[in-house]
C-alpha cells in the first residue's frame, strides 16, 4: 500500500467531520483539545499516519478546501482520483 | 446639422445611440414603446447590444449587468415599469455604477392609462427604490431638450457614476417636433476601472451593494450623500422667462411648464407682471435660482400634471412667508392654457398687492 | 492559510487548494455542501484555465457572498435576477465566461422567470443551481423544492402537498426548452457523486466555451443547520429522501455537447 499523507489548514477547518466519516482508513479525528481562531475544533490526522494512503477522499468532501493531499510516487501512476492538483 | 421632424421617443433613442449607448434592454409599455422599437432596428445595425427582456424587472437587471461590464447602458419605460424596476434601481444605486433610465410618464396610479402625466415625480426624485438615494432627474419640455438631456444624462451618469433618470411624459414621447441631433460619438475605447471584464493581469474586481457591517454600510452611504451634495451644488438647471420685472412666478416643468409658458404670455398681454420658472433638473431641484426669484415676487403658482408633488419642493424653497398656489390635473388629463391662465389670474389678484386692474375677476 | 507543516520529501502533492478559490473563511455553516460546490467550480475553472475570463454572478441567499469566495471578477444580483444580470454581462462581453451561482429559493422561487427566459434565449451562460430543499440564509423556510411532508419553519406541520405546491423539478423544466444545450442534475452526497458533479461542471463550462447555448448543473445539496442534522447525517438524508424525488441524470445534452 503506497504511503500518503494530508495536511489540514486548521485555521479554516470548521470541524464539520465530513472528512472524519469519509476517510476509508478512519485515520482522521477531531482534535477536541485544540480550538482554532473561529472557535472550531479542527480535524487532524491520527498520530500513526502510516495508514493514510493519500486517496484524497477527505479532500473531496472538505467544504472549506482545508485538506492538501500528498502521496509517495508509486511505480505505476495512480488511477486518476478525480482530485487533481488545482492548477 | 439639419433639423429633422422626429417623434420624442425616437429622438431620445437616436440621441442615446449618438451619446455612445452600447447596450439597451427594455420592455414594451405605452407611451414609450417607439423608443424600444427604434433601437430594435438601430442597435443591431451598429453592432451594439439590444434585447427585449421578459419583464421590466429582468430589463433593469440586464442593465445592472451591462453597467457592471462597464458598458454605457440604458432602459426605458413608463410608471408601471418604473415601479417594477425599483429594486434593480436600488442595487445600481448601491453599487455606485452609472446607468440611464427614461421614464415616459403616464396616468396613474395602478394601470392608469396611457395619457401623459407627471405623477411619477416623487417616485423618481425621492429615491431609487429603497434606501437613501436620489437619482439625477432631468425633465425635457420639448423634443430638442429631450435630445440634449439624453446626451447630458449619459455624461452625468459616467461623471458621477450615478443613476440618471430622464423624466419625460407621454406628450414629450409621442409628439413630433423638429430637432437637431448631436454628432455620432465613437464608443469608448477602454472600460472604466471598476468594470468586470475578467481578472486578467490584475486582482479580481467585485461589484455589489452589500455591506454586512453597519459601519461599512454607513461609510458607503456617507460617500453617496457627499456626492449628492456636490450634485446639488453644481448640477441644478432651469429655464426662465419674463422674470426680470415679475412680481408673480409660475413654476412648472416638462409639458406642464410648456403650457404654463403660454398662460404667462397671455397674462403678460393682459398687463400682469408674471414670470415663468421651468426646472430642467428635478433632482437636484433648482432651489438656488428659484429662491432668488421667489424673493422678488409676492406669490407663485405651481402647475403640474399630478396632485401636487413638485409643489412640496417649491414650498421648501419658498419658506412660509410666500403664498404658493397650485393648479394640477391628474389621471392623464392635460391642463389647457385657459385653465392655467384663470388659475394664474385668481392667484395673482389674491397675492399681488396693488395688482393691475384685471378684466373680469374669475374665481379659479 | 497558516504555513503547512513540513511534508516528508518523498511525498508528492496530489491535491491542493484550487487557485480560483479565494483563501478566505466563508460564512457557510460547518459541513454545508455549498463549500463542496464552490471547490468543484474552482477546480473546473483552474483546469479549463478560465480564471482570467470568468465572471460570477452571486444570488441572494446563503451564497450571497460567493462573489468574494473566488479569485475571479464577481458581482451580486437582486434575489432571483442573476440570470438577467448575467445576460447583460455576457451580451456585452461574449468572449468572457459568465456563470451564476444560485440556490433553490433564488432560482426556483422568485427567479424562475429569469431562469426560464435565459434558457429560452439559449443565453450562453452557465448556472450552478444548488438545491437543498430549503431557504437557508433566512433560517429554514419552505422552498418550492421542499419535499412533501418536510418540516420547515414555514411548513411546521410538514409541507402539505398540494396546498403550497409540489416540489419543483427545475432540471426537467429547463431541459424542455429548445435553448437549453446542457441541463443535468447531480448530487453531492457521496464521493462518486461528487466526482460526477465535478465532471458535469467542467462539461457545462465547455458548453459555454463552445457557444452551444444555455447550460445548468443542478446539485442536490445539504443544509445541516436548518435540517437539524449533523453534516454526515445530512448527506445521508439527501440520499434517502431527495434522490428518489430528484433523480440525478442528464436531462438535456445536445449532440454537439456529447463530444465535449
Amino acid at each position: 500500500m503506497s504511503r500518503g499523507t494530508i495536511r489540514i489548514d486548521v485555521d479554516h477547518c470548521k470541524g464539520c467531520t465530513l472528512c472524519v466519516s469519509a476517510c476509508p482508513q478512519e485515520v482522521i479525528v477531531i482534535n477536541s483539545e485544540q480550538v482554532n481562531g473561529h472557535g472550531y475544533h479542527p480535524a487532524q490526522l491520527k498520530e500513526e499516519e502510516k495508514h493514510c494512503t493519500g486517496c484524497g477522499i477527505c479532500a473531496l468532501f472538505c467544504p472549506d478546501a482545508c485538506i492538501s493531499v500528498y502521496r509517495e510516487p508509486m511505480l505505476h501512476p495512480a488511477k486518476e482520483v478525480g482530485v487533481w492538483h488545482g492548477n | 446639422m439639419a433639423r429633422q421632424l422626429m417623434k420624442g421617443n425616437v429622438a431620445i433613442a437616436e440621441a442615446a445611440l449618438r451619446a455612445g449607448l452600447e447596450a439597451y434592454f427594455g420592455y414594451p409599455i405605452t407611451p414609450q414603446t417607439e423608443l424600444l422599437e427604434y433601437l430594435a432596428q438601430r442597435m443591431p445595425e451598429l453592432g451594439r447590444v439590444f434585447l427585449q427582456a421578459e419583464s421590466e424587472i429582468a430589463a433593469i437587471n440586464m442593465v445592472y449587468g451591462a453597467a457592471c461590464a462597464g458598458a454605457r447602458t440604458m432602459t426605458s419605460s413608463s410608471g408601471p415599469g418604473m415601479s417594477l424596476m425599483q429594486e434593480g434601481l436600488s442595487y445600481i444605486a448601491g453599487s455606485d455604477i452609472p446607468a440611464v433610465v427614461v421614464d415616459v410618464m403616464r396616468g396613474g396610479p395602478g394601470l392608469g392609462n396611457i395619457q401623459p402625466s407627471q405623477s411619477d415625480y416623487f417616485q423618481v426624485t425621492r429615491s431609487a427604490g429603497h434606501g437613501d438615494y436620489h437619482p439625477i432627474v432631468l425633465a425635457p419640455g420639448s423634443v430638442q431638450e429631450a435630445v440634449d438631456l439624453t446626451v447630458l444624462a449619459f455624461d452625468l451618469a459616467d461623471h458621477y457614476r450615478h443613476l440618471v433618470i430622464l423624466a419625460a411624459d407621454g406628450l414629450i414621447g409621442q409628439m413630433m417636433e423638429p430637432c437637431e441631433l448631436p454628432p455620432m460619438r465613437p464608443l469608448p475605447s477602454s472600460k472604466p476601472d471598476y468594470a468586470l471584464t475578467g481578472a486578467k493581469d490584475r486582482p479580481a474586481r467585485r461589484i455589489a451593494s452589500l455591506y454586512l457591517k453597519p459601519e461599512d454600510g454607513e461609510a458607503h452611504n456617507r460617500k453617496i450623500q457627499a456626492r449628492l451634495a456636490q450634485i446639488r451644488e453644481s448640477e441644478q438647471r432651469s429655464v426662465e422667462h419674463f422674470t426680470e420685472d415679475a412680481d408673480f412666478l409660475v413654476i412648472g416643468y416638462g409639458s406642464a411648464g410648456r403650457i404654463a409658458y403660454s398662460a404667462v404670455e397671455a397674462a403678460r398681454a393682459q398687463g400682469l407682471r408674471a414670470g415663468l420658472f421651468r426646472p430642467i433638473s428635478l433632482y437636484p431641484f433648482p432651489d438656488i435660482r428659484l429662491s432668488q426669484l421667489l424673493a422678488q415676487v409676492e406669490g407663485c403658482l405651481v402647475v403640474e400634471m399630478n396632485a401636487g408633488q413638485m409643489l412640496e419642493d417649491v414650498r421648501l424653497a419658498a419658506g412660509h412667508d410666500l403664498p404658493v398656489a397650485f393648479y394640477g390635473r391628474m389621471g392623464g388629463m392635460v391642463p389647457t392654457t385657459e385653465d392655467v391662465l384663470s388659475a394664474l389670474k385668481s392667484a395673482y389678484s389674491e397675492f399681488v398687492a396693488e395688482s393691475a386692474p384685471v378684466v373680469g375677476k374669475v374665481k379659479g | 492559510m497558516s504555513p503547512i507543516p513540513m511534508v516528508p520529501p518523498a511525498m508528492e502533492p496530489v491535491y491542493q487548494h484550487p487557485l480560483a478559490l479565494a483563501d478566505v473563511h466563508t460564512t457557510y455553516c460547518p459541513g454545508c455542501t455549498h463549500g463542496i460546490a464552490h471547490r468543484l467550480i474552482a477546480e473546473a475553472i483552474d483546469e479549463l484555465g478560465l480564471r482570467e475570463r470568468a465572471i460570477l454572478v452571486a444570488p441572494v441567499g446563503c451564497a450571497v457572498f460567493s462573489y468574494e469566495y473566488f479569485n475571479m471578477d464577481g458581482c451580486e444580483a437582486p434575489h432571483g435576477r442573476a440570470p438577467a444580470m448575467a445576460t447583460g454581462i455576457k451580451r456585452c462581453q461574449p468572449d468572457q465566461i459568465v456563470m451564476t451561482y444560485q440556490g433553490d429559493g433564488d432560482l426556483a422561487s422568485i427567479g424562475i422567470g429569469e431562469a426560464i427566459h435565459a434558457a429560452s434565449r439559449a443565453e450562453p451562460i452557465t448556472i450552478i443551481f444548488v438545491n437543498n430543499a430549503i431557504y437557508g440564509m433566512t433560517g429554514g423556510q419552505m422552498a418550492p423544492t421542499t419535499l412533501a411532508g418536510q418540516k420547515t419553519t414555514s411548513s411546521p406541520a410538514g409541507r402539505a402537498i398540494p396546498i403550497p405546491g409540489q416540489p419543483l423539478h427545475i432540471s426537467e423544466l429547463l431541459a424542455g426548452l429548445p435553448g437549453s444545450a446542457y441541463v443535468v442534475r447531480r448530487s453531492l452526497h457521496d464521493a462518486a457523486n461528487i466526482r460526477k458533479a465535478k465532471k458535469a461542471i467542467v462539461t457545462a463550462l465547455k458548453v459555454q466555451m463552445a457557444g452551444l447555448g444555455f447550460s445548468l448543473v443542478e446539485l442536490l445539496s445539504s443544509c445541516p443547520t436548518n435540517w437539524g442534522m449533523t453534516p454526515p447525517q445530512a448527506l445521508d438524508w439527501i440520499k434517502t429522501n431527495m434522490l428518489p424525488i430528484y433523480p440525478v441524470g442528464d436531462y438535456k445534452i445536445v449532440e454537439a455537447a456529447k463530444q465535449l
